[in-house]
C-alpha cells in the first residue's frame, strides 16, 4: 500500500526543477561507506491483507473474559458519542496547537478539560496531560523536591507499586532519598509516616483510595506534614472523586491520577492520561502544556498555550520538564465522557461501583474458606483471602471465563494467596454471582 | 541612554547604591530584549544572594532568564508591585521596575562590575 | 463561542446507567464523603456531541490540508490504523492479564505485536534491541539518558557531562538535565550548517558521558562525518545518543546502527504515520547496541522456542520501571500495521519523495526567500525571513498570513541558530499540486511583504480569532474557567 501521490511523470519534472538527475542524487551526502548493511523488510501488503492479519491477531487475545481486574486501570462503560467525537480528523490529525489561530478547538477543548480536573479534585489550576498515573506522581516529586529544595520523599505503602517503583527507576542518577511506610490493616500508618519525616523530607505521597481499594480522609496527614513545611502529593481514581473527598477538601498540595477510567478503553497498558492539579501557589512550576484563556486583538475570546517560558522549547535544560508530547487526545476523551456522565451520571457511576462491589463482598464472605478483608472500608476494589495460591486459582478461573482479580504476591511478596477484585458499573449480579459460585468450586478441588 | 548613577553586569543587570542598601533590577536592553514581562520569581526577604549566581528568574511569553546577582549580600526588600504589574520593569526598568534591594555589601565585589559606558561598549560588541 | 460549562443546565442528564441490581451499599463513612458535589457540567448528548462538533471545526489537522511543521513530520494517517486499533481483541484487552498465572497466553496476539514491532525497528535502524516502553519522544531521550547512566555507573566510571549541538531540539537538554547530566553546548558550522568537529574534540572529556545528535540535524542537513563524530566520542568513553526525529529522511537509506550509534529513539507519531492528536498520544521506542541491551526497562517481550510469545521480568541490570506497562501500546499497534502496510519498498519510496519534495519546494522559494544553507538537504529546509523582515515583516507574520492562504505553517523561530527562521517539512504523502500551491501562496506573501507590509501585519483574518494576546494569558492565568 502506499500513500505517496506523486506521479512518474510528476517525479521526473520535479527532479529537473532540482536539477537533478536522479533520486540517488539527493541523497550523496550519506557516505557510501554508511549505506545500509541490511534492510529485510517484507514486502508491501495491501489494506485488505493487513486488516485481516490484525483481525487474526486480535481475535488470539483473551478480550471475551468477564473482567475484575483492577489495580488502577479498570473495565468502565464507555458511551458510544466518546468515539464518534474523537474519530473527528480535526481533532485527531492535528499537531500540538503552537498556531492558536487554526487550533482554537483543541486549545478550548484543552481548557474546558483542565477545569473539569480542577472541579473533580477541588483544586485551583490543572495541566493538559502528561502520559500517565504513574510519571504525573513522578512530576508532581519534581515539583514538591524543587518548591522546597529538599530532596527526600516518604511514599505511603497504599500507593500503586508499580508507581512506586518507576518514581524509584526515574530518580536513580539523582541524589533523592526515597521511603516507603507499609500500610497497616490496609491504611495510611500515620506513626510510622510521621516518625519517618525529617528536616530533609520535601514531600509525602499518598493515595485515595489506595491500591486496596481502601478509602481514607487524610487531613490529618495534610495538617501535620504543612506544620513541618512539606507537601502534600495525593494519587486519586478519579471516578471516586465524584462522591469521596477530594484532595481540594483537604489541603493537598498537588493531586495526581490515572484518567483511564475516564472513557479511555484499556488498551493493554496504553495509551492512558495522566493529569495533575495544583494551587495558585504551585502553578508555575506544573510542568507540561497549560491553555489560558485571553482576548485576540478585537477583542474575541480566544485560547492559548501558556505559561510556555517554563517548557522545554524555551527553557531547554532549566526546563521544569523535558515533556512535549502528552496524550492530548486521551485527554479529550476524558472531557467528553465527564461531559456526557455530566454531574449526576458520574455520581451514579461511582454509586453502582461501590454497590457491586458490596455485593460482590457479601457473596464472597458465604463461602468457606475464603476470607475477605475489611478491616477498612473500600470503594469498588477488596481483598479476599484464599486457602490456596490465588495465582493458581486465577488460572484455573480464567479457563471458566472470567480473570478474577489480581494475585497481589507479584507485588507484595508474602501475599501470594491474596487476590483483589474489582467491580465496576459493568459487572451485572450474575456475572458476580458466577465469579464466586466459580472460586468457591475452584478451592474445593 | 544607560544611566551613569550606577554600575552593571554582562549578563545586562544594575546596582544602584543607596547608603547602607543597594538596589538591584535589569537594564533597558534586557528588558527590550526579553519583550512583555509576565512574571518575576524574586527571593524571599532575608535570603543570601551570591555574586554571580542566580537570585531569581524573570519570564516572558518568549524567553525565561535567571537574574544573576552583581554583588554578594542579604535580600532586605524586593519590590511587591512587581507581583500584580510585571510589565512595570518594561516601562521603567530603572526606576520603578526594581527588583531587590540588598545589604551587607563588600566594596570590592564592586570592582569587577562595568560602568554606564563600558557597558554599552559590551552592547554594541555584543550585536 | 461558549465555554461548555456556559451550556449546562441543572437536571440535565446525559447518558443513564441501567438501575442497579443488587441492593444499596453501606454508606460511605461521613469524614470520607465528598463536601459538595463536583460541579461538573450537565447536557444531553446532543448538546455535548454539537459542541465538540463545532469545535471540530475551527481546527485544523493533516486531513484538513498541507501541515508543513519542520521536525514534526504530518504525514497522512492512514484510516484502516484506527479501524485495527478499535478491534476489541486489542482495546480490551486489561494490561494486568499477563500478570495471572500462565497469563502470557491470554494475550499472545497482543504480545506477537510488540514483538514484531521491536524486530522491525531493529532492522530499520540497525540497532540491536528495542524497547516499547517510552511513552513520546522526550520520553524515550530520557530513557536514553537513563540507560547511558547506568551503563557508565555499572562500569565504575563518573560521567556527568552531556554534549549537545546548538541547533538541537529543546528537549534534548531538558531530557540531560533531568537524568542528571550537565549540559554542555557545541555550535553548528555557519558555513556547512554541519556540528562544529574540532570544537567537539575540545568540548569531549573524559567526564563526557555522551553526545545527543539529530542526522539529518534541525536544519535538514546530513551529517557526512557522522562517523567521525562516533569515533571521537567513543575514543573518550562516551556513548553516542541519536535523535530519530528525522528518520523519515533516510529510510532505507541510512541505519543509525551501522555507523555505530549506542542508543537512539523513534518517534512512531512521526516516522510511522500514527496521528499527532493534537499533542499526543505518541510513542518513542528506543534502540540499543549489545552493550546496553541488558540495562533496558523490565519487562522484555521474547519468543520461545515452540514460537509463543512471553513476558521476561528476570532482567537484573534493568534500569527498571518508566511506564507502568508494556507500551503506548495502540500507537505500537498502529505503527506495526504502518510498517506492513508500506513494507519495504514502502518505507524507502517514503523517504525518497520526503527528501525529493523538500528540495522541490526549496528550490522554488529560493528567490523569494533567504536560504542560509545553499545546499541539497533532505526532508526538510530552513528559510529565513530576513528580506521580509527588512520592511517589518517578520517570520511570525508570514506564517500569519499563509492561514489566509488556507495552509498551516511552518515552524517558526526553530531552530533557534537562524535569524527569524521557517522550518519546512512537506513530508511525502503531499501531491505536487499542493506543492505548487503552497509555493504560490509563500511568492505572494514575498511580493506583499515588499509592497504592501501593513496588509501582512494584519493577518490572519479568515480565521475567527486572530493573534490572541498571549502576554495578557501569561499575566492573568486564566486557566480553569470560575
Amino acid at each position: 500500500m502506499s500513500y505517496v501521490p506523486v506521479t512518474p511523470e510528476q517525479r521526473a519534472r520535479m527532479l529537473a526543477a532540482c536539477g537533478v538527475r536522479s533520486i540517488a542524487d539527493l541523497f550523496r551526502d550519506i557516505p557510501s561507506d554508511s549505506a545500509p548493511r541490511s534492510f529485510d523488510i517484507p514486502r508491501a501488503r495491501s489494506e485488505m491483507e493487513t486488516s485481516a492479519f490484525f483481525r487474526e491477531l486480535a481475535s488470539r487475545n483473551y478480550s471475551h473474559l468477564t473482567n475484575f481486574l483492577g489495580g488502577g486501570f479498570y473495565d468502565h462503560f464507555i458511551p458510544a458519542a466518546v468515539d464518534a467525537i474523537v474519530s473527528r480528523s480535526e481533532f485527531y490529525t492535528s499537531y500540538t496547537p503552537y498556531q492558536p489561530e487554526l487550533s482554537q478547538g483543541t486549545l478550548q477543548a484543552i481548557y474546558e478539560y483542565q477545569t473539569q480536573i480542577a472541579r473533580l479534585t477541588g483544586m485551583q489550576a490543572a495541566n493538559a496531560s502528561v502520559y500517565d498515573g504513574g510519571t504525573a506522581l513522578y512530576e508532581a516529586c519534581q515539583m514538591a523536591l524543587h518548591a522546597t529544595g529538599r530532596n527526600r520523599v516518604v511514599m505511603d505503602g497504599g500507593v500503586n507499586p508499580i508507581y512506586r517503583k518507576m518514581l524509584v527507576s526515574y530518580t536513580a542518577n539523582l541524589s533523592i532519598e526515597f521511603a516507603e511506610i507499609p500500610v497497616s490493616h490496609g491504611r495510611t500508618d500515620r506513626q510510622r509516616l510521621f516518625d519517618a519525616l525529617n528536616a530533609g523530607t520535601a514531600a509525602v505521597i499518598l493515595q485515595n483510595p489506595n491500591f486496596f481499594g481502601v478509602i481514607d480522609n487524610h487531613a490529618d496527614v495534610v495538617e501535620h506534614c504543612h506544620s513541618r513545611g512539606i507537601l502534600v502529593i495525593q494519587s486519586v481514581y478519579p471516578i471516586a472523586m465524584a462522591l469521596l473527598k477530594p484532595p481540594g477538601e483537604i489541603g493537598v498540595d498537588i493531586a495526581t491520577g490515572e484518567g483511564q477510567s475516564l472513557g479511555i478503553p484499556l488498551a493493554f497498558g496504553g495509551p492512558y492520561l495522566g493529569f495533575m492539579a495544583t494551587t495558585r501557589e504551585l502553578i508555575r512550576r506544573l510542568p507540561g502544556r497549560i491553555v489560558g484563556r485571553t482576548v485576540d486583538r478585537h477583542g474575541r475570546e480566544a485560547f492559548v498555550l501558556t505559561l510556555q517560558a517554563r517548557e522545554q522549547h524555551i527553557r531547554r535544560e532549566k526546563a521544569t520538564s523535558n515533556i512535549c508530547t502528552n496524550e492530548a487526545l486521551c485527554a479529550l476523551r476524558a472531557h467528553v465522557y465527564l461531559s456526557l456522565m455530566g454531574k449526576e451520571g458520574l455520581k451514579e457511576v461511582a454509586r453502582l461501583c461501590r454497590a457491586k462491589t458490596a455485593y460482590a463482598m457479601e457473596r464472597f464472605r458465604a463461602i468457606r474458606g475464603v476470607r475477605v478483608m475489611e478491616s477498612s472500608p473500600v470503594f469498588n476494589e477488596f481483598v479476599v483471602h484464599l486457602p490456596m495460591d490465588a495465582g493458581d486459582a486465577a488460572g484455573m478461573l480464567v479457563e471458566r471465563g472470567v480473570a478474577p482479580g489480581l494475585p497481589l504476591g507479584r507485588f507484595y511478596p508474602g501475599m501470594e494467596n491474596y487476590l483483589m477484585i474489582a467491580v465496576t458499573e459493568k459487572r451485572t449480579k450474575f456475572e458476580i454471582g458466577m465469579l464466586a459460585e466459580s472460586v468457591e468450586s475452584v478451592i474445593c478441588q | 541612554m544607560t544611566p551613569a548613577d550606577r554600575l552593571y553586569t554582562k549578563t545586562h543587570e544594575w546596582l544602584k547604591i543607596e547608603g547602607e542598601t543597594a538596589l538591584i533590577g535589569i537594564t533597558d536592553h534586557a528588558q527590550e530584549a526579553l519583550g512583555d514581562i509576565t512574571f518575576v520569581e524574586r527571593p524571599p526577604v532575608g535570603r543570601k544572594v551570591e555574586k554571580g549566581k542566580a537570585f531569581g528568574s524573570i519570564e516572558s511569553v518568549k524567553a525565561a532568564s535567571d537574574l544573576f546577582a552583581p554583588v554578594s549580600g542579604e535580600v532586605v526588600q524586593t519590590n511587591a508591585e512587581l507581583e500584580k504589574t510585571p510589565g512595570l520593569i518594561n516601562e521603567d526598568p530603572y526606576g520603578r521596575g526594581w527588583i531587590i534591594r540588598v545589604k551587607g555589601i563588600e566594596a570590592d565585589e564592586l570592582a569587577s562590575l562595568l560602568d554606564a559606558a563600558a557597558y554599552e561598549e559590551g552592547l554594541t560588541e555584543e550585536s | 463561542m461558549s465555554v461548555i460549562f456556559e451550556k449546562s443546565v441543572s437536571g440535565r442528564r446525559g447518558v443513564r446507567l441501567p438501575a442497579s441490581d443488587v441492593p444499596d451499599p453501606p454508606p460511605i463513612p461521613a469524614e470520607c464523603r465528598r463536601g459538595s458535589d463536583a460541579e461538573l457540567c450537565e447536557l444531553s448528548e446532543a448538546d455535548v456531541v454539537r459542541h465538540f462538533t463545532w469545535l471540530s471545526r475551527r481546527n485544523y489537522g493533516v486531513d484538513t490540508g498541507f501541515y508543513p511543521l519542520g521536525s514534526c513530520t504530518m504525514k497522512y494517517n492512514p484510516k484502516v490504523l484506527e479501524e485495527i486499533a478499535r478491534l476489541e481483541g486489542f482495546a480490551s484487552l486489561h494490561p494486568f492479564l499477563p500478570q495471572l498465572r500462565h497469563g502470557g497466553m491470554l494475550v499472545q496476539g497482543a504480545l506477537q505485536v510488540l514483538y514484531e514491532l521491536e524486530q522491525l525497528l531493529c532492522e530499520i535502524t540497525g540497532m540491536k534491541a528495542f524497547t516499547l516502553q517510552p511513552l513520546a519522544g522526550a520520553h524515550g531521550e530520557l530513557t536514553g539518558m537513563m540507560l547511558v547512566a547506568a551503563y557508565h555507573r555499572d562500569r565504575g566510571r563518573r560521567k556527568t557531562e552531556v554534549i549537545i549541538p546548538d541547533e538541537a531540539h529543546g528537549t534534548n537538554p531538558a531530557s540531560a538535565a533531568i537524568a542528571g547530566f550537565r549540559t554542555v553546548s557545541v555550535p553548528t558550522e555557519p558555513a556547512t550548517g554541519m556540528l562544529d568537529i574540532a570544537v567537539l574534540e575540545k568540548r569531549m572529556n573524559d567526564g563526557t558521558a555522551a553526545i545527543m545528535l539529530t542526522n539529518p540535524n534541525t536544519l535538514g542537513i546530513f551529517n557526512t562525518r557522522i562517523r567521525d563524530v562516533v569515533e571521537i566520542a567513543h575514543r573518550h568513553g562516551a556513548l553516542v545518543y541519536y535523535d530519530g526525529a528525522n528518520l523519515n529522511a533516510v529510510l532505507g537509506k541510512f541505519r543509525p546502527g551501522d555507523a555505530g550509534i549506542d542508543v537512539m529513539h523513534v518517534n512512531l507519531h512521526k516516522t510511522f504515520g500514527t496521528p499527532h492528536g493534537g499533542g499526543g498520544p505518541g510513542a518513542g521506542p528506543v534502540g540499543v547496541s549489545e552493550d546496553l541491551a541488558p540495562y533496558l526497562p523490565i519487562s522484555r517481550v521474547v519468543k520461545r522456542s515452540d514460537n509463543t510469545y512471553a513476558l521476561n521480568y528476570d532482567c537484573p541490570k534493568s534500569i527498571g520501571y518508566i511506564a507502568p506497562f508494556y507500551a503506548n501500546f495502540l500507537v505500537c499497534l498502529k505503527a506495526y500495521a504502518y510498517i506492513m502496510l508500506l513494507g519495504r519498498e514502502g518505507l524507502i519510496e517514503a523517504s525518497e519523495t520526503a527528501v525529493l519534495n523538500a528540495n522541490y519546494l526549496m528550490n522554488a522559494l529560493r528567490e523569494d526567500y533567504e536560504l542560509p544553507f545553499d545546499r541539497v538537504c533532505m526532508h526538510e529546509f530552513v528559510l529565513s525571513a530576513r528580506k521580509q523582515a527588512e520592511h517589518g515583516v517578520k517570520a511570525l507574520d508570514i506564517a500569519k498570513a499563509l492561514i489566509d492562504e488556507g495552509f498551516h505553517p511552518p515552524t517558526v523561530y526553530f531552530p533557534l541558530i537562524v535569524r527569524e527562521s521557517l522550518m519546512i517539512e512537506p513530508t511525502e504523502t503531499e501531491s505536487m499540486e499542493t506543492l505548487d500551491a503552497f509555493v504560490a501562496a509563500m511568492k505572494k506573501i514575498a511580493r506583499k511583504a515588499a509592497e504592501d507590509p501593513k496588509s501582512i501585519l494584519d493577518a490572519p483574518l479568515s480565521t475567527p480569532v486572530s493573534r490572541p494576546d498571549e502576554v495578557r494569558a501569561a499575566r492573568e492565568m486564566d486557566v480553569v474557567y470560575p
